[in-house]
């Protein structure tokens, strides 16, 4: 079904936070997206009704609960078109990129010592591959950006040689809503047998993500970034290469046999998740793929990107205001900018006043902030399908009158 | 907009000081001097003293910031003239805030902090 602004409006009722804040105008989802009931009841009912826990008990209760735990990965497998052992569960994209950064280097080949990431990853697509670097005396060399904010791919076939190890980029930018072109940058990396790491946290709301068509090795993303709890994220990987990973954490659940001198390791996934899984929240996160379905990520995305050519049309009328943002064709629906001389953090404040949020700051992306030339940091207003048109007329003229305001 | 400030922290009396803020330059017989920095969202506030007998007898800033880093450097900075340093080192969160005559969300409180911050590490 088509979403339009009448159906964005009764999209918006599916998800309780707005019935508890009245005039709420949530424009933060690129921070964390708000939950529809179902995904809510979904929790709640596990807890109430079926809770044990995995992979141990041999009890009705327990059973229950293994099955349950074992359909959600299956769910978030055919999502991304992986196979069920592909998938592990962990906390975060954060968790993931780090699960990888500590457990890659002993497949790295000895004749490669460069990391490759690109001038917009968060901190979290960056902080792990540099202390990776520097721990192992590797080079972290980044891709440039270009001046319209897409990634300058010219750059990108230049700094992907033979010594390059792994490439590991955002699919969408959290600052720009720029859309790297994954398919040619995965192309490009495998004729120099770079891995590939892609950090999806920005894209899997917005984007139709196939992880086999894609080709890519490793894939990142969180829960709460597409409508599901907080503390699930997942690491997808490819089984071959999972497979040679050592383990990340040590512990319950990973083993396969433990003596006193040494030990086995289960196989994939299990491998990588040691002790009590949070398991409310994979279910949680099960419910949330299940109500994206549902609506359709094709149909959620041509809403987004109109709520996107919306609000860029309308920020435009906002006289020299500064807009960090690639186009709506290039974009998820994002968008950062700055009003002239005033601060961000008071652009903010003064919008919570009435009732909006939006990111403001260097949104995890200091490198990127000083290439912006933004050290004050910008302000970042991100959509999602249950935003409407007046949410972005709101916006815009509580802008306009902050702008007068400052005269 | 205007029903929205008057509950806020965006008071009348805030944004006048911030568009004509008190002891916003250069001191030019400054005898101690210091910089803060919130690393959160890039501000940087720099507070110049001239200090005589234990006592602070002018106080400048500069720096950047937002209106409410800004305006709490003003309001500091017109508080401690004639201030015993030991007395400006006991200076905590509150009287900070209590200078504002409205509430400072706590999302802010660094804010508002930063210039004491900038203030005591002169002092030190």
């Amino acid at each position: 079904m088509r979403i339009d602004n009448q159906i964005a409006k009764i999209l918006k009722k599916d998800f309780p936070i707005f019935r508890s804040n009245l005039g709420l105008v949530y424009l933060d989802n690129a921070a964390t997206s708000q939950r529809p009931a179902s995904v809510i009841n979904a929790i709640k009912e596990f807890l109430e009704r079926d809770n044990a826990n995995v992979g141990r008990g041999v009890y009705s209760l327990a059973e229950r609960t293994m099955k349950k735990y074992s359909s959600a990965r299956k769910v978030v497998a055919d999502f991304i078109n992986a196979n069920e052992n592909e998938i592990i569960f962990t906390r975060n994209t954060t968790e993931s990129i780090n699960l990888l950064a500590y457990t890659i280097f002993s497949i790295i080949p000895k004749n490669k010592d460069e990391i490759l990431i690109t001038e917009m990853e968060h901190h979290s697509n960056l902080v792990p591959w540099q202390q990776l670097a520097k721990r192992n005396n590797m080079k972290l060399r980044f891709v440039k950006i270009k001046e319209d904010y897409t990634l300058d791919m010219d750059d990108t076939k230049k700094k992907l040689n033979d010594k390059t190890a792994i490439f590991a980029f955002a699919h969408v930018s959290n600052v720009l809503g720029t859309v790297n072109p994954i398919k040619d940058i995965i192309e490009l990396s495998k004729e120099k047998n770079v891995m590939t790491v892609i950090d999806a946290a920005q894209s899997i709301q917005h984007i139709p993500i196939d992880v086999k068509d894609i080709g890519c090795d490793f894939l990142a993303f969180s829960g709460h970034k597409m409508l599901g709890p907080t503390g699930i994220g997942v690491l997808f990987g490819k089984k071959e290469l999972l497979e040679k990973l050592p383990p990340f954490n040590f512990g319950g659940g990973m083993i396969g046999k433990v003596t006193k001198e040494d030990s086995e390791w289960a196989g994939i996934p299990e491998k990588f998740e040691a002790g009590t899984q949070n398991i409310a929240e994979a279910i949680g996160l099960a419910e949330s793929i299940n109500y994206l379905k549902k609506i359709g990520l094709k149909e959620v995305r041509e809403w987004e990107s109109y709520l996107l050519k919306y609000a860029l049309k309308r920020l435009k009328e906002i006289p020299g205001i500064k807009i960090y943002n690639p186009g709506d064709e290039k974009s998820i629906s994002l968008v950062s900018f700055n009003l002239p001389g005033i601060h961000p953090h008071d652009v903010a404040g003064l919008l919570d006043e009435k009732k909006i949020a939006i990111r403001v700051g260097h949104c995890c992306a200091m490198p990127l902030m000083e290439i912006l030339n933004s050290k004050g940091g910008v302000c970042r207003a991100s959509f999602s399908l249950y935003n409407t048109l007046e949410d972005i007329d709101l916006l815009v003229d509580s802008l306009k009158e902050i702008q007068e305001m400052f005269k | 907009m205007e029903q929205g400030i008057t509950k806020g922290m965006y008071k009348k009396h805030i944004l006048e000081l911030y568009k004509n803020p008190s002891n916003f330059g250069v001191l030019e017989n400054a005898t101690s001097s210091a910089t803060g920095y919130n690393s959160f969202c890039g501000d940087e506030i720099t507070v110049q003293l001239a200090i005589k007998d234990g006592i602070v007898r002018d106080a400048k800033f500069s720096g950047s910031g937002c209106v409410l880093s800004l305006v709490s450097a003003s309001m500091l900075t017109d508080n401690i003239k004639g201030m015993k340093i030991s007395d400006i080192k006991k200076m905590d969160e509150k009287e900070i805030k209590k200078l504002f005559k409205t509430k400072i969300s706590s999302s802010r409180s660094k804010c508002v902090l930063l210039p004491l911050e900038a203030v005591k590490k002169a002092l030190e």
